[in-house]
This record gives structure tokens, C-alpha cells and sequence, in this order.
């Protein structure tokens, strides 16, 4: 058969339902093979909103996602996406189309280098050289891109290689030496670990991303109930730990609770799983959490002492030692109440600075009242999708997320536009979820072109921006730290959503008053198809707290 | 402290970082790497982003023609050599790493030295290094010498200050190769 269609076999092979692209002259071969090939094609605006796309549907499931460009101009359309997908940690597999073998390296038509340009954002990367090698190497662009620390991978496709006639066997073996990701914990370092939580006094679980891709909240629950550990979790691993829970201490990091962070701050032994230190959760490292030893629980050991020295390092999958640590911490028989005076403490904080705003007297719309009514509409069942700025801070803030899986943005690279392609893909994942797409009116423009995606391929998701007329994140740093001096970021007034959601196909609608919002919100959730909100909020909200950058966590203003 | 269940008092202050330190010396990283296209692309890919400092690098090929092998030279003093072995492994081409340490492994280099020197008394001195020096002469002109020299890169350096006064016109270093001593494998 046509490698094209040992392609679609391979895919299939892998349990893909849905493929996001968009066809060129470099993979019309694989295109042709899609016509009949028996795989969901979604046809997307841009390639970058399939890219986001793929990324919202690996995230939403866990499943790898897959986005199709073709060569030049299609492969760097989505070099964002890829970035944006290595620094999350998204399984993703990105099949480029590339010129003929001949031209390769002459500056063809619509050549690009794609190997070279994607190099430092991908897990790994593959240029298919002969045709034979197809369906050995989308096995291993597979199995790369779901296991150990999930990533991108691109698969360079040259032309001519695609139409090539092969005899097609599935691979259902990898052939490589250098990539043997450990899952398994080292049994010694999980018993000290429960020795040092045992000891511990002022203890702090701090569980990220890697928690929600190793599936592994059920697990990170079962520990941190094992006694009364405070939890906190990243932006990323909102929703690993209920956030009704008691234990909860909030999120942490730039925009965090005080209480999350004076927890931090001075915590004696702060168990990390599934995170890595980030700059927005440490502040200046050299004042952060000056007190604390740390267990440092990852599946990447290239995490572990990178920004922070780890005392009991565990390489390994969540999945795999949070039950054995689970179960030697039980078999220690610690007595709960040496941490009463920690709670006692962390109460105090959480009662003297609780996270609050204060709302408008009159029918003006503030921001996070905003995310409440998201709350209350959706009934917090909804999967949310976010852009990025304060919108996506408050959201982070004041929407309780109580499972995994159902807040998705973009956290690393903080990708502006994220929020409605990577809405799409969520929806195409889990059709029979609500989906909202919280966007930014700066966000939202630059992505826009996806809902035609959305109104075409019958996609209802629902979009409430969030509008102030602002880049509202960079309004508040100008604002805070650079005197008042507002440059470049006065959105004004264009476009009329509403209009453009109607040019588009979907129902536009806009609220002002705060009467109005709750109600909106739901007409929304309960339309056929796509939707877009147009809110308009207060225009010069600060989102507090917040560690300015490079001072220490305790320093928090707001 | 190895038994399960048992309640052995473990003290917080007692414990100790591991990992992220800087070992202030230099190292000698042997790399089996799959021999495919990109892969010394991707490694010097690598460094340049993270910001670490390659000092030498030398490849080739190995017995097997599936497999490459690297020699890097990295200042320790100037970046965390647990990081750059770690970063390192996450690609999927690099099969294994070897941190060798000067008194656990030989390691050569070799280096061409083009010296001026005219008739008469310069040429005889440089001669005389270049024996002392174990070297071999490999190139002669009217006004210069061409030397060839091989050993640790101190007697290399050590070589080139001798000749250095002599009017050192230009000068190639291979970047050091090494293998562990005894009968194991790197």
C-alpha cells in the first residue's frame, strides 16, 4: 500500500480518533489517504489553532493529540504550539509535510527546516528518510511523545517518501537504546520519605502538572488525607486535589493564597510531586522556603535539583509511588496531632487574608464576580479552557476546581490565543462535557479565526470574554511597576464581537450589567451551537495577590 | 532505617541536598550516541540553550556503525555537571554517558604546532622540545616546522609555552579523547 495509507493504519494502530490540519502542497499525499482513510479529519483556520487544538485534546483525555501542517509556512505556523506543548509537558504528535527528497536543502518551494527550527522545543523529532521506515517510526513518535515526560514530537514527512509503495507491517516494538524513562520509585528513598513526613511539623504537599498527567489524583488524595498534610497545587495541577477539601490551602506562586504561601514559606518539609520550582511558584530562590528540606517526586531527573537542591529525590511515576508512600507512611502510626499547631497557624492566615475583591455597588461587572457566575452557570461541572493574562489568574483563583482534567491553559509558555482552539479540542475530545473558553479580549483576537473551525464542523463551545478594553496583565505591571506609564495597551474598541461572532455563525451576545451576567451565562451554555460572550468588565482591575517578580513569597502585595 | 514500619527517628536537619552542586573541576564526558542525522545538531543544540560551556568535543565512529561516540570536555567550576549529564540523557539519541574521572581513565589529544623558525640555532632548540616532548616533526619549511604532538592536554600545553617564544604561527587541537582504564568498557 501507499506509505500514506500505512500512515492512516499506523495512526489508527494507536487509537487516534481525530486528527486537527491543514493541507498543502507537501501533504496532499496524506490528505488523499484521509479522503477514505476511516480518521476524523477537523479542518482548522490556522495551523496554530490546530496545534492548540491537538494540545486541548491530549489534555482533556490524556490521549495523544495530532495536528497536520504541511511544509514552509504550515510547520512554522505551529512552532508555538509545539513550544507550548515541551514546556506543559503535552503528548502531542505534529506530522509536517515536507518537500520532495531532491529539494531538500535547496530552498524549495514552501521548504523549511523543520527538524532544525523545532530542535530545542520537542521531545524528540523524526525526518523520515526512506519510506519503509513510516510505520516503525510513528510507533516511536507515539511512545515517545505519551511516556515518561509527555512532549512533542514532529514528524517530518518529505513528499515524495509518502507516495512511495511499501509493504506494510505494524511495528509493535521500539528500537530505542537511549530512552528508557524510569517509572518505578526507588523503594528506600519512598520509606525515607515517609520517615521525614513522619517527623515533619510544618509539612506543605505541593503537587503540579505531573500529578494530572500520571492520572494520579486519587492517589495524591489517598496520601494527603493519610494525615492532615496542607495541599497546594500548581496553576497546572489545579484540580489534582479538590478544592472543597478542607486540606486546601489554594493555589501558590505569583497570584497564589497568602496562606499557600506563608504555608511555603515556612513549612520544615515540603513534598513535591509532579512539579518543578517554577519562577512563578519560588520567587527569588534564594529566599524561598528558607526552612524546608524537600522530597522531590518526578518522572523527569532532570527536574530534580534543578532549581532547587532536593533532599530525598524520587524519580518515577506518581502513579507508581504515591501509593507505596501511601502505604509506608500508614505503617509508621503517626500520632496527627503534632500538627495542630501548623494548622492552628495556617487558620490564622487563612482567616486573616482571605482572597476577596470588593464588589461593585452598582451594575459594574468586576472580573472576578465574573468567575463566580462562571461557577454557578456551569454548576462547576463545566471543562474550562483558558487564554492568558489576569483573566486567567482570576479564573485560576476563584473557580474551585474539584478534578482533574477539566482546567486546561496554557501555563509555561502562556500562550495568548490558547483558549479557543485548545477549547475546540477539548470539546471534540468530550463532546458530552460543557466547554467554556474564558478569553481575554486581547487573547481572544488572535486566535479568532477558529470559530469558523468551530461553526463549520458543528463544535459548540462557548466563549465568554472576559473585556476590559485592556491587555489587562501588562496594564497592571505598567501600572504597579513602571508609574502609570500605559504604553501599548489600550485595546479600544474593535472589534463588535458580537458582530464578528454573527460574520462567523455563532450567537454573539454581550452583558454589561451584572444583573444581566448569570443569565447570559446560562442562555449561552444552553444553545446549540457555538457561542461567544461578550462581558464587559471593570477596565482597571489588579489581580492580587501577587509576588512581584524576583522577590520572595513572603513579600506578596495586594 | 531500611526496615518498613519501623518508627527510627529520622531528624529533618540531618538531611542533606543532593544534586546541583558545582564540582569545580574539570570533566571528561564519554557519549555512546545513536549514529543518525542531527545528533551532534541536537547536542550542541542542547548546551547552547542551557547555557553550559562545551570546552573540547570530539567524535567518531565506534565497532558498531549504529553507534557514535563522544568525548566532551566541560568546566565543572562554571556550570552543575549533574544537570548537564541529566539534560544530556533526555535525549533520545544519547544511549549512555560516562563521567570520567582523570585518575580512573587515559586520555589523549593530538596537536599540529606550525612554529617559525629559520636556519640555525631556533630550529635545533625547537627540535630538541619537540624530542623531549615525544612529538614528531611532520612538516618543514625554509622559515617553519610543523610539529605533531599527542598526550593529556597539560603536556599539550606545556608544549605550546615552550614553542610559544619561538613564534607560534598557528596551532590545531583535536579535543581530548579518553577511554576508562582496566579491562571494562567506557
Amino acid at each position: 500500500m501507499r506509505a500514506v495509507d500505512a500512515l492512516i493504519e499506523c495512526l489508527k494502530a494507536e487509537g487516534v480518533e481525530v486528527v486537527f490540519g491543514l493541507p498543502g502542497g507537501a501533504n496532499l499525499p496524506t490528505y488523499d489517504a484521509f479522503y477514505d482513510g476511516g480518521i476524523k479529519h477537523v479542518l482548522v483556520r490556522h495551523e496554530q489553532g490546530g496545534g492548540h487544538a491537538a494540545e486541548g485534546y491530549a489534555k482533556a483525555t490524556g490521549k495523544v493529540g495530532v495536528a497536520l501542517g504541511t511544509s514552509g509556512p504550515g510547520a512554522t505556523n505551529l512552532v508555538t504550539a509545539i513550544t507550548d506543548a515541551m514546556m506543559d509537558s503535552v503528548p502531542t504528535v505534529f506530522l509536517t509535510g515536507q518537500v520532495r527528497t531532491e529539494l531538500l536543502g535547496t530552498d524549495g518551494f514552501q521548504e523549511a527546516d523543520t527538524i532544525g527550527i523545532t530542535m530545542p522545543i520537542v521531545k524528540h523529532s523524526f525526518m523520515i528518510q526512506h519510506p519503509l521506515e513510516l510505520p516503525r517510526t510513528l510507533h516511536e513518535a507515539f511512545h515517545i511523545a505519551r511516556s515518561g515526560r509527555p512532549g512533542p514530537v514532529v514528524v517530518d514527512i518529505p513528499q515524495d517518501l509518502s507516495r512511495a509503495d511499501i509493504a506494510y507491517e505494524p511495528a509493535d516494538d521500539v528500537r530505542l537504546p537511549g530512552y528508557q524513562p524510569t517509572t518505578e520509585g526507588n523503594q528506600k528513598q519512598i520509606r525515607l520519605a515517609a520517615k521525614a513526613l513522619a517527623n515533619s511539623r510544618r509539612p506543605v504537599i505541593y503537587a503540579g502538572g505531573g500529578v494530572v498527567n500520571a492520572n494520579a489524583a486519587g492517589e495524591l488524595a489517598e496520601l494527603v488525607t493519610a494525615d492532615r498534610f496542607p495541599c497546594t497545587c500548581t496553576l497546572m495541577g489545579l484540580g489534582a486535589f479538590p478544592a472543597s477539601h478542607p486540606q486546601w490551602l489554594g493555589m501558590l506562586g505569583m497570584h497564589g493564597t497568602r496562606a499557600a504561601n506563608y504555608a511555603m514559606d515556612e513549612a520544615d518539609l515540603i513534598c513535591a510531586v509532579g512539579a518543578r520550582f517554577d519562577d512563578r511558584i519560588t520567587g527569588k530562590l534564594s529566599e524561598f522556603a528558607p526552612r524546608a528540606k524537600f522530597i522531590h517526586i518526578d518522572i523527569d531527573p532532570a527536574e530534580i535539583s534543578k532549581n532547587v537542591p532536593a533532599h530525598i529525590p524520587i524519580v518515577g511515576d506518581a502513579k507508581n509511588i504515591l501509593p507505596k508512600l501511601t502505604a509506608e507512611y500508614r505503617a509508621l502510626d503517626t500520632d496527627s496531632s503534632r500538627l495542630d499547631g501548623w494548622w492552628e497557624r495556617i487558620r490564622g492566615w487563612q482567616e486573616k487574608h482571605p482572597l476577596g475583591y470588593e464588589d461593585s455597588e452598582d451594575s459594574e461587572i468586576k472580573p472576578q464576580y465574573m468567575i463566580e457566575a462562571m461557577h454557578e452557570a456551569t454548576g462547576g461541572e463545566a471543562i474550562i479552557t483558558s487564554d492568558v493574562g489576569q483573566h486567567q489568574m482570576w479564573c485560576a483563583q476563584y473557580f474551585p476546581f474539584q478534578r482533574p482534567r477539566q482546567w486546561i491553559n496554557s501555563g509555561g509558555l502562556g500562550t495568548m490565543g490558547f483558549g479557543l482552539p485548545s477549547a475546540m479540542g477539548a470539546k471534540v475530545a468530550r463532546p458530552d462535557d460543557d466547554v467554556v473558553c474564558l478569553a481575554g479580549d486581547g487573547s481572544l483576537i488572535m486566535t479568532v479565526q477558529e470559530l469558523a473551525t468551530c461553526v463549520t464542523e458543528d463544535i459548540p463551545v462557548k466563549v465568554f470574554i472576559m473585556n476590559n478594553g485592556y491587555l489587562g496583565m501588562v496594564r497592571q505591571w505598567q501600572e504597579l511597576f513602571w508609574d502609570r506609564r500605559y504604553k501599548a495597551v489600550e485595546m479600544g474598541a474593535s472589534p463588535d464581537w458580537v458582530k464578528l461572532a454573527d460574520a462567523f455563525g455563532a450567537l454573539g451576545m454581550r452583558v454589561t450589567d451584572k444583573d444581566e451576567l448569570l443569565d447570559a451565562m446560562k442562555t449561552a451554555l444552553a444553545e446549540n451551537g457555538p457561542v461567544v460572550v461578550d462581558v464587559h468588565v471593570a477596565k482597571e482591575e489588579n489581580c492580587y495577590p501577587m509576588i512581584p517578580a524576583g522577590q520572595a513569597a513572603r513579600d506578596m502585595v495586594g | 532505617m531500611g526496615e518498613p514500619g519501623t518508627k527510627e527517628v529520622l531528624n529533618l536537619e540531618e538531611l542533606e541536598a543532593s544534586g546541583g552542586m558545582m564540582t569545580g573541576r574539570r570533566h571528561i564526558l564519554s557519549l555512546l550516541v545513536e549514529n543518525k542525522p542531527g545528533v551532534l545538531a541536537r547536542i550542541a543544540g542542547l548546551f547552547a540553550r542551557r547555557g553550559f560551556n562545551i570546552d573540547s568535543l570530539a567524535v567518531g565512529p565506534t565497532d558498531d556503525l549504529h553507534i557514535s561516540r563522544l568525548t566532551l570536555t566541560v568546566d565543572g567550576a562554571a556550570q552543575p555537571i549533574d544537570q548537564v549529564t541529566k539534560q544530556l540523557h533526555k535525549l533520545v539519541n544519547v544511549i549512555k554517558i560516562r563521567d570520567l574521572e582523570p585518575a580512573e581513565c587515559v586520555a589523549r589529544e593530538l596537536a599540529l604546532f606550525k612554529v617559525s623558525c629559520s636556519e640555525g640555532e631556533a630550529r635545533a632548540q625547537v627540535m630538541q622540545f619537540t624530542d623531549i616532548f615525544r612529538g614528531k616533526v611532520v612538516d618543514v619549511s625554509k622559515r617553519s616546522v610543523t610539529i605533531e604532538i599527542t598526550g593529556t592536554d597539560d603536556k599539550i600545553e606545556a608544549f605550546e609555552e615552550m614553542v610559544r617564544p619561538f613564534g607560534l604561527i598557528e596551532m590545531v587541537r583535536t579535543g581530548e579523547i579518553a577511554v576508562a582504564r582496566g579491562r571494562g568498557t567506557t
